[in-house]
């Protein structure tokens, strides 16, 4: 056997231990998910009347007036937003995000851009940290709790690089929540804005106060910034998940390990009794031979 | 003409309100604009003060900064960065925020100092305004 019952035992409690702690968490990480979910519920109107208003202006004007819209002919440096937890024990996700952010480096790099990034997330910022990549921001300890003003906050410093000249395009890269048990790492462009509007399609007669112009300058900023937001509210939802999907893992295989220990432990119990008996009665027997 | 608006209020966290109004009062970028049914179609940017609107002759206050508020046929969708209803305003915490900003504006920091402190408090002031407005009815 190798192992004294006492060992056995020590070891069956510790793991007993640990499936307490994946269960809290993963019951915390369940309740976090609902709040996160609900979040983006009540966000998603908000980011879709967004997007249609800004098609719409976008739709009458000409790209090339605003540098947001601009999509610009050389594009020799790349931001890439990432955005990743803080913590880890939520299984791949984070490596998958980093992944994909790498790749995307990777491939954009061969073509002949630089590529800088913008890390928000403990984990995006100590992967990228190896990297020969530069850094041009981190934010770290800020998705717990976090409201439109971090959004802000990124999108501020996202559009100052790109009016800037620092970056040419600006890339978000974050885990997109579809369902609980579904999270995937997306790119979306952000910068220059996409509006996806098709030009001269003005069906609906609007009055516009300031002029579109003038709208336009006034939302694009804000558009850019419902984006980011957008991430972020998916991305902490997909941690969530992505952390109550592991330890619920966890949990099952601390199940597995009991049982495989106990009965380990109950074997050895048996045959240490079963040595024991054969003494006994070895000694009896001798006894009565003398 | 007896007909009703759909006034609908939403923030990035939450929609705050969606209710059948009679009128809408906004603050505009360019200045106040009223809205009764039937308006034409309409998009503004919004500015940072007081949304009014009546109901069953009765007039009731919202705090709204930053966004736009778009006017369709019978409906009103203002899509605000901060939004709350008189009610809920602190009007201590405001005077303190007022208080604060008017401290930094004094101080005489950067540019970016500046513009933030100002937009703080043209906040409060607005803020206050708002609820003192709303107790006045």
């Amino acid at each position: 056997m190798g192992e004294s019952l006492r060992d056995i035992q020590r070891k069956i409690q510790a793991v007993k231990k640990t499936k307490q702690i994946t269960k809290a968490m993963n019951m915390v990480a369940s309740a976090k998910l609902r709040n996160a979910q609900l979040r983006i519920e009540r966000f998603r109107p908000y980011a879709d009347k967004y997007f249609e208003v800004i098609s719409d202006l976008a739709g009458r004007v000409d790209a090339s007036s605003y540098p947001l819209l601009e999509k610009r002919e050389e594009i020799k440096t790349v931001g890439i937003v990432l955005i990743t937890s803080d913590k880890g024990l939520c299984g791949a996700f984070n490596a998958n995000l980093c992944t994909a952010a790498l790749k995307l480096a990777q491939s954009k790099q061969s073509e002949g851009k630089e590529v800088k990034f913008i890390c928000i997330g403990k984990r995006a910022r100590d992967f990228f940290r190896k990297t020969e990549f530069e850094i041009l921001e981190e934010k770290i300890e800020v998705l717990n709790h976090f409201d439109f003003q971090l959004a802000n906050e990124v999108g501020e410093t996202v559009i100052d690089k790109f009016l800037a000249r620092h970056v040419d395009e600006v890339y978000v890269v974050f885990g997109k929540f579809v369902t609980i048990i579904k999270q995937e790492p997306t790119i979306a462009k952000v910068l220059p804005v996409e509006s996806g509007a098709k030009s001269g399609d003005s069906s609906s007669e609007y009055v516009f106060e300031p002029s579109v112009e003038g709208l336009l300058t006034e939302l694009l900023p804000r558009y850019v910034k419902v984006q980011i937001y957008r991430a972020l509210l998916d991305t902490s939802a997909s941690e969530h998940a992505a952390r109550m999907t592991a330890m619920d893992n966890a949990t099952k295989n601390c199940n597995e390990l009991v049982n495989s220990l106990t009965l380990v432990y109950n074997k050895a119990r048996q045959a240490s009794i079963t040595a024991e008996l054969m003494d006994i009665v070895g000694g009896a027997e001798a006894l009565k031979n003398a | 003409m007896a007909g009703k608006l759909k006034l609908e209020i939403v923030t990035p966290d939450r929609m705050l309100l969606s209710e059948e109004v009679e009128y809408v009062g906004a603050p505009g970028i360019e200045g106040e604009f009223g809205v009764l049914p039937n308006h034409i179609p309409f998009l503004s940017a919004l500015g940072i003060g007081s949304l009014y609107y009546k109901q069953n002759n009765k007039t009731y206050y919202v705090f709204v900064a930053g966004g736009f508020v778009e006017v369709s046929k019978d409906k009103v969708s203002v899509l605000a960065e901060i939004a709350e209803r008189a009610e809920e305003i602190d009007l201590e915490r405001a005077k303190q925020a007022m208080e604060r900003a008017k401290r930094r504006l004094q101080e005489q920091a950067d540019k970016e100092a500046y513009a933030r402190a100002k937009a703080s408090l043209a906040k409060a002031m607005h803020r206050m305004r708002c609820k003192t407005a709303a107790q006045l009815r």
